[in-house]
């Protein structure tokens, strides 16, 4: 119930930020629309913990910051493979352990392997991850297992 | 400044259509096709804002979400055939190359 | 304070410009389809997030008000959700098609082959 509640709140505000309009006619419409969008998903079924996770949304503020530094030290790397003359890459494809036990945990984890260049998952197993790096450094600071862990204290699965 | 921005994303374009000519493999074809579709977003918005229309912005939204469908969609024409049949895994003709 | 907002947008957006252009000139250069996907990541996220963060400070320089940052604010989030998604089935679909990832210790064997993969 809460979910829906939520959705519903986030969908109202959503129009409201898009069209910044406050006739009548546009208010109205808004309101038909979501109203629209939510009886929609209810009956598709995927507002849930998963579809619509209301619980990261702290966790989320905290863990972000960490990984754009993250994604700009990538950057600054692969940026200076990609300029060098001789290019100097050597890509290396292995399985990651992945401890989280939630499928939403595992997405995170693997969009973030994903979203930081240098480093990118194949495919998810129960519990692996096949990545494909571009240097075996970038693969070794993963298997040190910090963004590992990162990922785990934020879905608050230890 | 936001001319400047606008040339380097139009010759990143340029470079990435390079790619999706030249690519070996679907694939790579596809890696271009999304990454113009990406800086096109960036380039509605940048032009808005040259304009001076920020209502632009709306459309590089819009845009942004046909780009994501889109190059999913073609993913999945190519790895089943069409765009039918991807969620059953029991139907016979999904195994057909 | 308008002078250091101004120059601060001119960092970000020739920043973004010249990440987006290492993107291109990564994905011309690399040699197999699964280096040049860290290649669009660089322009992904690093050239689309300085160009927006660029735009964001105009809206503030120009005062467009607060809807156009906040759109700009969702494109960011937006490409930052869907871009890695794309990446990876992407790479899923890839390897179901059949392309091997052209691996170091294997590259130097195929750099007497000519390069075995397509």
């Amino acid at each position: 119930m809460i979910h829906k509640l939520s959705v519903g709140i986030f969908l109202i505000c959503l129009w409201l930020l898009l069209s910044w309009h406050f006739t009548p006619l546009l208010l109205g419409l808004g309101l038909v629309s979501t109203l629209l969008v939510l009886y929609l998903s209810i009956r598709m079924e995927i507002i849930d913990r998963e579809g619509h996770p209301l619980h990261l949304t702290l966790s989320t503020l905290r863990y972000l910051p960490w990984l754009i530094v993250k994604i700009v030290q990538a950057n600054l790397d692969v940026t200076w493979r990609i300029l060098h003359p001789r290019m100097p890459i050597d890509p290396t494809q292995e399985k990651v352990k992945c401890s989280q036990k939630s499928d939403l945990g595992k997405v995170i984890y693997a969009n973030s392997i994903t979203l930081t260049p240098g480093t990118l998952s194949m495919s998810i197993d129960a519990d692996t991850i096949e990545v494909h790096s571009l240097t075996s450094t970038a693969i070794e600071e993963l298997r040190q297992n910090t963004m590992d862990r990162k990922v785990t204290q934020m879905v608050g699965e230890d | 400044m936001l001319i400047a921005a606008t040339t380097a994303i139009l010759i990143t374009m340029l470079l990435a259509l390079t790619r999706g000519i030249l690519g070996p493999t679907l694939y790579d074809r596809i890696l271009a096709a999304n990454m113009l579709g990406t800086k096109t977003v960036l380039i509605i918005a940048v032009l808005g804002f040259i304009t001076g229309r920020p209502a632009f912005l709306d459309v590089a939204l819009v845009y942004a979400l046909i780009n994501f469908i889109g190059v999913i969609a073609v993913l999945k024409y190519f790895e089943y055939g069409s765009l039918h049949h991807a969620e059953k895994h029991d139907t016979p003709d999904e195994e057909q190359p | 304070m308008q002078s250091v907002l101004v120059i601060l947008e001119w960092i970000c957006l020739l920043g973004g410009s010249f990440f987006l252009l290492v993107g291109g000139i990564g994905i011309l250069r690399f040699p197999d389809l699964f280096t040049r996907f860290h290649a669009t990541s660089v322009s992904d996220t690093m050239g689309a997030g300085l160009i927006l963060t660029g735009l964001m400070i105009e809206t503030l320089v120009q005062q467009h008000g607060f809807t156009p940052l906040v759109k700009l604010l969702m494109i960011a989030v937006f490409l930052m959700i869907t871009s890695p998604s794309a990446t990876h089935a992407l790479a899923k679909a890839a390897i179901h098609g059949g392309v091997k990832p052209r691996l170091a210790d294997r590259a130097k064997a195929q750099d007497d082959e000519n390069g075995a993969d397509r």
